[in-house]
C-alpha cells in the first residue's frame, strides 16, 4: 500500500489491556503545571523499567480545571489497577505535593477507583484536614508554602496499551522528521499518550534476549546497524534510521484514532516505510490493522 | 409533569406537613387524603390545597409561612415552594432539591442529610442546625441562601455546605463539629463558638473571639473549588473573591483548636 509516496506494511499493531487514571494538576502559572506534570510523568516510558508508562495528555486552560486554574492533564498506565494506586500514591506525593502551588485532581470518572489523597494525607501528621463537597473528598495537607490539596480518589479505567507505529526514514534526519509530525498529530487525540521522550522511541524492543535477566533488548531486525550481521532483516536497503512511536489510551478507539492520524503525518512528513509492531497475535486482544488506518 | 398543590386560605392554626414531599406525594394514590396537623387537630391534604397534575416536580402555591416540615425528610424529586415556608423547611432531608423562592423560617435544612436546599430570600434561626438532644446538626448537603439567615447558623454541623449571600447573625457556626460556613455578607459576633472542627469564610471584617489564634495570610486552594460551586449553585462570586488572601485564625482554644475561620483580607 502506499500513502504520499511511503510504503505501508500490511500489517497490525498489537495491543493489549493495561489499567490507566488521568490526573488533573493545577498549579498559579501554566509554567508550574507543566512542571509538576512533567515531574510526574519523568521516568515512566515502560512498564517494563519503570513501573508504570506515564506522560502529559495536554494542557489546559482554567476553565478546564475544578479550581479554575490553568493545568494540566498526565495519563498513567500500570499492569494492574493495584499497581496504578501505588504508582500515583509515589508520583503525587513525590513530585505534585512538593511542587510549588500544585494541586492535584482526579481526571476521569470511573467506577473503580484508588484511594491517592487518602494515602498522601498521613504526610500532614495529623494536621490535615479534608473537605467534601458534591460527593468527593479533597485532603488539605499543610506544607511550608501553605496547603497541598489532594483528592481522595482517583478513577481508574481498563485501558489500551501498546498501540505503535513504526516509521523508516532514507536517512535519520528525515525518518526523525516523520516520526515528530506524527507524534504532533497524535497529541491532537484526548485520551492518549506517547510516553516515550517527546513521543518517540528510537529503541524499539523484542520480547526476551540472549541474556537470560533481561525481559527485553533491542529490536534487532529493525537496526539498520546490524543489516550486514544477521540472517533476517526487516530494513529496505535504501533505509538509514527507524524510529517507534507508542500509544496509550484510556480506550481503543483514541489509540486507533492516534494511529490513524500518525501514519498519515508521517507518510506526509516524508517517510519511506510505515509499519507497526506486533507479537503474532499472541500477546494482546487488540490487532489495529494499518490498512484499515488508511484514508 | 409537575404535581401543583395550592393553599386555599392560611391556616389559622400552625400547619404540619411532612407528607409535602416529592417521594411521598410521587407514591401517594390520593394526595388529598394525606394527612397533616392542624395545631393539635389531624386533618388532610385536600383540607387546606386544591391538588392538581402529578409526578415529583412538585410546586407549592401560597402563602405557606404558617405550613411547618415543608420538604422534611424528601429524599428525591424537586419541590418548589412559590413563596415563603414555615419552620423546618427541608429539615432531615437526604436527597432531592428544595427551592422555597420566598423566606424561611427557623430551623431551615436542621439535621439535612443530603440534596440541596435553595432559599431565595432569607432563612431564621438554626438554619442547618442541630435538634436539641441531637449529637449533630446538618451532615451532608448544601444549603444556600440569597439573603441573611438568623443566629445560630450552622450549630452542630459535621458535614456539608452552608453558604449564605447576606450577614449570619449571631454564633454562626457554634459548637459546629466539621462542615463548611460561608457567608458572603459577613459574620454576626461570636461566630465559631466551640467550634471543634471545620471552616467558616466570610467577606466581611471581622473580629474573632479571643479564643482564636491567628495564623497567617494566604490563599486556600479548597477554598477556589467552593466558591466556584457557589457561582454553579447560583450565587454571585466574583473571580476577585477566588484568587483573594484570606486571614486564617484557628479556634475555638477551648476546643480541640481544629476548626478555622478564613477572613477576606482587607
Amino acid at each position: 500500500m502506499k500513502l504520499h509516496g511511503a510504503e505501508i506494511a500490511d500489517t497490525f499493531a498489537e495491543a493489549f489491556p493495561m489499567w490507566g487514571s488521568r490526573v488533573l494538576i493545577t498549579a498559579a502559572t501554566p509554567a508550574w503545571a507543566l512542571e509538576a506534570g512533567r515531574s510526574m510523568t519523568g521516568f515512566a516510558t515502560s512498564v517494563i523499567g519503570c513501573k508504570c508508562e506515564a506522560s502529559i495528555e495536554r494542557e489546559l486552560a482554567g476553565d478546564e480545571t475544578p479550581d479554575g486554574r490553568p493545568g494540566v492533564s498526565a495519563l498513567l498506565f500500570a499492569m494492574d489497577r493495584e499497581g496504578v494506586g501505588k504508582r500515583l500514591v509515589e508520583r503525587v506525593g513525590q513530585c505534585v505535593l512538593t511542587s510549588p502551588t500544585a494541586a492535584c485532581f482526579n481526571g476521569v470518572d470511573a467506577e473503580d477507583t484508588v484511594d491517592v489523597g487518602g494515602q498522601l494525607r498521613f504526610f500532614g501528621d495529623g494536621y490535615q484536614a479534608s473537605k467534601v463537597l458534591d460527593g468527593q473528598r479533597f485532603w488539605r495537607v499543610p506544607v511550608m508554602e501553605g496547603e497541598f490539596l489532594v483528592q481522595e480518589r482517583f478513577g481508574v479505567v481498563k485501558g489500551v496499551a501498546g498501540g505503535n507505529i513504526i516509521m523508516l526514514g532514507r536517512d535519520a534526519e528525515s525518518a526523525l522528521q516523520a516520526a515528530e509530525a506524527a507524534a504532533s498529530a497524535m497529541r491532537s487525540v484526548e485520551g492518549v499518550i506517547m510516553p516515550f521522550p517527546g513521543g518517540i522511541a528510537r529503541s524499539g524492543s523484542k520480547v526476551g534476549s540472549r541474556y537470560s535477566a533481561l525481559p527485553a533488548s533491542t529490536n534487532d531486525v529493525l537496526c539498520p546497524t546490524l543489516r550486514g550481521q544477521i540472517e533476517h532483516t526487516d530494513v529496505p536497503s535504501d533505509v538509514e534510521a527507524v524510529f517507534e512511536i507508542v500509544i496509550d489510551g484510556l480506550a481503543l478507539e483514541p489509540v486507533r484514532e492516534a494511529m490513524r492520524r500518525g501514519l498519515v503525518a508521517a507518510a506526509k512528513a516524508g517517510a519511506s516505510h510505515v509499519t507497526a509492531g506486533n507479537y503474532g497475535g499472541k500477546l494482546g486482544p487488540h490487532h489495529i490493522y494499518l490498512r484499515e488506518l488508511m484514508p | 409533569m409537575t404535581l401543583t398543590l395550592t393553599l386555599r386560605e392560611q391556616p389559622e392554626a400552625p400547619l404540619e406537613a411532612d407528607v409535602l414531599t416529592p417521594d411521598r406525594l410521587a407514591a401517594a394514590e390520593d394526595v388529598a387524603a394525606l394527612p397533616v396537623w392542624h395545631g393539635n387537630e389531624r386533618a388532610r391534604v385536600g383540607d387546606f390545597f386544591a391538588v392538581s397534575g402529578a409526578g415529583d416536580d412538585v410546586r407549592l402555591e401560597g402563602d405557606l409561612s404558617r405550613v411547618g416540615f415543608v420538604g422534611a425528610g424528601m429524599t428525591a424529586g424537586r419541590l418548589t415552594v412559590a413563596g415563603d415556608v414555615g419552620l423546618h423547611a427541608g429539615a432531615g432531608m437526604r436527597g432531592g432539591e428544595l427551592h422555597v423562592e420566598g423566606d424561611a423560617g427557623d430551623w431551615a435544612g436542621a439535621g439535612m442529610r443530603g440534596g440541596t436546599l435553595v432559599v431565595r430570600g432569607s432563612a431564621g434561626s438554626q438554619l442547618g442546625g442541630v435538634y436539641p438532644g441531637e449529637r449533630a446538626g446538618m451532615r451532608g448537603g448544601e444549603i444556600v441562601v440569597h439573603g441573611d439567615a438568623g443566629p445560630r447558623a450552622g450549630a452542630g454541623v459535621r458535614r456539608g455546605l452552608i453558604a449564605v449571600a447576606g450577614r449570619l447573625g449571631e454564633a454562626a457556626g457554634l459548637r459546629m463539629l466539621a462542615g463548611t460556613i460561608v457567608a458572603l455578607g459577613g459574620l454576626g459576633p461570636r461566630a465559631g463558638a466551640g467550634m471543634r472542627r471545620g471552616s467558616i469564610v466570610t467577606m466581611a471584617p471581622v473580629t474573632p473571639l479571643a479564643t482564636f489564634v491567628f495564623s497567617c495570610i494566604y490563599r486556600p486552594p479548597f477554598l477556589r473549588l467552593y466558591l466556584r460551586r457557589l457561582r454553579a449553585l447560583g450565587l454571585a462570586v466574583s473571580h476577585d473573591l477566588l484568587d483573594a488572601r484570606y486571614e486564617r485564625w484557628c479556634g475555638d482554644g477551648l476546643e480541640l483548636r481544629r476548626g478555622e475561620i478564613l477572613i477576606l483580607e482587607a
